[in-house]
């Protein structure tokens, strides 16, 4: 079974699998039971500044989205940061981590963007022992209207102001976790960067509203007959955040600034996935708060077997193996060409290729009388749908036209030598080839 | 207090009231709203779907599964009852190992197919426990057709009439409505009284006057309804059953198990229905396992089919025989009846092995007995009573393909019609199908 001991801004914890900055971290109760069940660690529910605390509303707080069998896809909240006195989670923090010496516990932090609210808060936290602070400047509901989360997140500027104070006042690894709802993620990952932040984390939770109520015409969750955006989270966002992780592993400026992932992380594989593209660690909250603390055990197991399997004895073998992979579009190969085929053997004959293909793609797929479905070579672009909604995996597959045939559909050899887009006669700004 | 299902001879109240619910309980329990959800979820959505197109009466079935699974089963209960008025029956008595679930992919992927006919099951129930009728005639044609018949071809072909604008008269010989779907079946099959709701749910269309106890050749003839009618529809069904011709035929305890089913079906209290201790079912279609099953459920001890055939050209499907032998009927193939010995009535069947070569059956000499108090006889119906002026084929009305007889006006469909499967399903189809051409026929 491989070591997933994975260190972390020098922060060590027996496997990557943090617990996310989250109700399922907000207090000391919760968080011991996590580590009972084999979490390497807690970004402990995000602390406001001393005084009477935030609170929640009374009505329901989270919305999601299903699949046929209720599987949860999609949640959203609007749940606040702690709506607990500040005294009390530093006692429990304190506690806690001296229990639990070898696993990571970072606290999340929230508080006006005036420096002295950082220096009064931050030797309180420092005095916890605990391993670091995450920076949330990623809650898109209700602190954002009061100037905090998101509000901070989207201005670049502030953000490199808050961790600066931050450095100062701190004197722990400081991750500073970031929103989505920008239009380039790159910018408040330089920003962090420029003010020394330790790590960035992303991503936070999505502006959405999951269904609208039509009996009631009102979003949902509804309180009161009204609702409001709340943050999205779970498997339906992974993708978003594997680009915005990728996006910042590859960023020339940004290359190298520890990532901790956070986004849909459900099992051992979404984990790995996000590691290859660059996380030092992942965190995790909706797959917890859908299934329980478990589920870090099916994490564990499943990344210990991949590892074996790959032969990687650490963590570290695999991280951002994956980063040097991703490129601009303009790079890519256009003389890599490949054709769908479709395994006869393997085929059910639903026909769900053939709809796709010829009512919304090429029309590169025959069907026969007797439902059999051929791809037309020399009209394939080799575009992947059909290979997408086919139902059984593996019966459609992309084969490469090796260097030297022809392409059917466009009549011409294969080259076999990469050329991309720069240098394409169709391009009006490309650069000839010297 | 219960006979017990060791008592010899045929006897009622073989179980008690609580046993004969059990036994008697719906064979395939209705699916939930998840349920359905999850199973309508299953559905791929094929291209020119091969269910639809293994249904008889073509049922788009990738577009209702799709409206279960979007929620909204009323319109997948629409798009049932826009090609088969009897889709509530269907999804309760068709065969549909043998005929869309077969067909569907799922069974070529996984051997577990989409399962059509409880989710078609789920969503006409929805609009009958609405007591919805989806349907409005249009404008009145002031044609009147006259159809022969309340079974599942004679009802569909009224409903589609009826529906077209057009005034409808149903004649039945028996005293209620429904055909094989009220007095053949297994009762498990169609359990509430259902044949009898969807009556009822049909006639709302309105434009259909039903008039029992009217048997061709007997209170109603060919000529006075060609007469008094613009069109006539003949959907008598088979009302004649095959016999052994075998000795000790006439013994008693001997019957066809047409008979015992109908019986069954209109028995009000199971626990008074007599059966069989030693039960023997001579077949090999749905008949013989019906006749056989329900003898089980009734509480007979020992309960045999006997086919002449193999298991691979028995008429009831694998499915079928593997619900017998679930039951604890016994099953057995190559076997014909050549005697039936008692002092009066059954006690005995002798039975002789057969061997079947070029489609012949012919003995092979060994032959053995087995304890009999009860025999069935399910070889096979004929059809009885039809005007003499039509004409026939392979001993059925001949037809063509848009239900038309040989007598002008005179159109037919169901199990008295050539062509087709026997099923309920195919009725339907027929039914509809020769109402369109009635329909074209009349409005030119």
């Amino acid at each position: 079974m491989a070591d997933l001991t994975t260190e972390f801004l020098g922060i060590k914890s027996p496997n990557p699998f943090w617990l996310a900055s989250a109700p399922p971290t907000d207090k000391e109760y919760n968080v011991r039971r996590a580590f009972e069940a084999g979490w390497g660690g807690v970004v402990w529910k995000t602390l406001g500044a001393e005084g009477p605390p935030v609170v929640n509303v009374n009505g329901p707080r989270y919305g999601a989205i299903w699949g046929a069998d209720r599987r949860l896809l999609g949640l959203n909240n609007i749940e606040l940061i702690t709506d607990r006195p500040l005294q009390t989670n530093l006692e429990e923090i304190t506690r806690v981590k001296k229990d639990y010496p070898d696993r990571a516990v970072i606290v999340s932090i929230m508080v006006p963007c005036e420096e002295q609210a950082w220096k009064d808060i931050l030797p309180q936290v420092e005095a916890t022992g605990a391993d670091g602070i995450e920076l949330n400047f990623g809650c898109p509901h209700g602190m954002a209207e009061r100037g905090m989360g998101s509000a901070v997140g989207q201005v670049p500027e502030y953000i490199q102001m808050v961790t600066e104070w931050c450095k100062k006042y701190y004197s722990k690894p400081v991750i500073v976790k970031l929103t989505p709802n920008i239009t380039d993620i790159r910018h408040p990952a330089r920003a962090a960067h420029a003010g020394h932040a330790d790590a960035v984390s992303l991503i936070n939770t999505i502006n959405s509203i999951t269904s609208v109520d039509l009996d009631n015409m009102a979003p949902e969750p509804t309180i009161g007959g009204k609702g409001t955006h709340g943050g999205y989270c779970g498997p339906a966002v992974k993708p978003i955040a594997l680009n915005m992780v990728a996006e910042i592993a590859r960023d020339p400026q940004t290359r190298g600034l520890p990532i901790s992932a956070i986004g849909g992380v459900t099992t051992w594989r979404d984990a790995a996935e996000f590691m290859a593209m660059g996380a030092g660690n992942v965190q995790v909250c909706t797959a917890a708060m859908t299934y329980g603390f478990k589920v870090v055990q099916e994490m564990i197991s499943g990344l210990s077997n991949w590892m074996d399997e790959k032969g990687y004895t650490s963590t570290q073998d695999f991280i951002g193996m994956a980063v040097p992979n991703v490129t601009d579009w303009q790079y890519l190969d256009l003389n890599y060409v490949t054709k769908a085929r479709i395994s006869q053997d393997d085929c059910i004959k639903c026909g769900r290729c053939y709809a796709a293909c010829e009512d919304t793609s090429h029309q590169a797929i025959a069907m026969s009388e007797d439902r059999v479905f051929t791809v037309k070579d020399d009209e394939c672009v080799a575009c992947n749908l059909c290979v997408n909604v086919c139902p059984v995996e593996g019966c459609i597959t992309m084969e490469e036209v090796p260097a030297g045939q022809i392409d059917e559909r466009t009549g011409k050899v294969v080259s076999g030598e990469y050329a991309n887009w720069t240098t394409h006669p169709n391009n009006p700004s490309a650069t000839a080839a010297e | 207090m219960a006979t017990s299902h060791q008592a010899s001879g045929i006897q009622a109240a073989r179980l008690d009231a609580a046993g004969i619910a059990e036994n008697f309980s719906d064979l395939h329990p209705p699916f939930d709203a998840h349920e359905a959800a999850v199973a309508a979820d299953r559905c791929y959505f094929c291209f020119d779907a091969p269910c639809m197109t293994a249904c008889p009466t073509s049922i788009d079935i990738p577009q209702f599964i799709r409206e279960i699974q979007a929620g909204h089963p009323e319109s997948a209960a629409k798009t049932i009852l826009d090609q088969n008025i009897l889709g509530g029956m269907c999804a309760r008595v068709c065969p549909t190992e043998t005929l869309c679930e077969e067909a569907c992919v799922r069974e070529a992927a996984e051997g577990k197919p989409v399962e059509i006919g409880r989710l078609q099951r789920y969503a006409t129930d929805r609009v009958m426990e609405k007591n919805e009728h989806p349907f409005a005639r249009a404008e009145a044609t002031g044609k009147r057709i006259a159809v022969v018949g309340a079974g599942p071809a004679g009802l569909a072909a009224a409903h589609r009439l009826a529906m077209l604008g057009h005034d409808v008269q149903v004649f039945d010989a028996r005293e209620k409505p429904g055909g094989l779907n009220e007095f053949g079946i297994a009762a498990y099959k169609a359990t509430d009284d259902f044949a009898q709701r969807e009556v009822d749910w049909l006639l709302q269309i309105g434009g259909i006057t039903m008039q029992y106890g009217q048997k061709l050749g007997a209170q109603i003839s060919l000529d006075e309804l060609k007469e008094q009618f613009d069109a006539v529809f003949l959907s008598i069904g088979l009302a004649g059953v095959n016999t052994l011709r075998t000795e000790g035929e006439d013994l008693k305890g001997v019957r066809d198990a047409v008979d015992f089913i109908a019986d069954l079906r209109q028995a009000d209290d199971l626990t008074t229905l007599p059966v069989g201790r030693n039960v023997v079912v001579i077949g090999g279609g749905m008949t013989a396992v019906d006749a056989a099953v329900q003898s089980k459920l009734l509480g007979a001890e020992n309960v045999t089919i006997a086919y002449r055939r193999s298991r691979e050209e028995m008429g009831a499907s694998r499915f079928e025989q593997d619900l017998a032998a679930s039951k604890g009927v016994k099953l057995m193939f190559n076997v014909m009846p050549v005697a039936i010995h008692g002092e009066g009535a059954v006690s005995e069947i002798e039975l002789e092995y057969t061997e079947v070569s070029g489609g012949k059956v012919t003995g092979t000499g060994e032959r053995f007995r087995l304890v009999a108090d009860q025999v069935f006889k399910a070889i096979g119906q004929t059809l009885q009573g039809q005007p003499d002026a039509i004409a026939l084929e392979g001993g059925k009305i001949k037809v063509d393909a848009n239900g038309r007889t040989s007598v002008a006006g005179v159109w037919a469909g169901g199990d008295c019609a050539s062509g087709g499967e026997d099923l309920t399903v195919t009725a339907v189809a027929e039914g509809r199908d020769a109402a369109m051409d009635i329909h074209s026929s009349l409005m030119g």
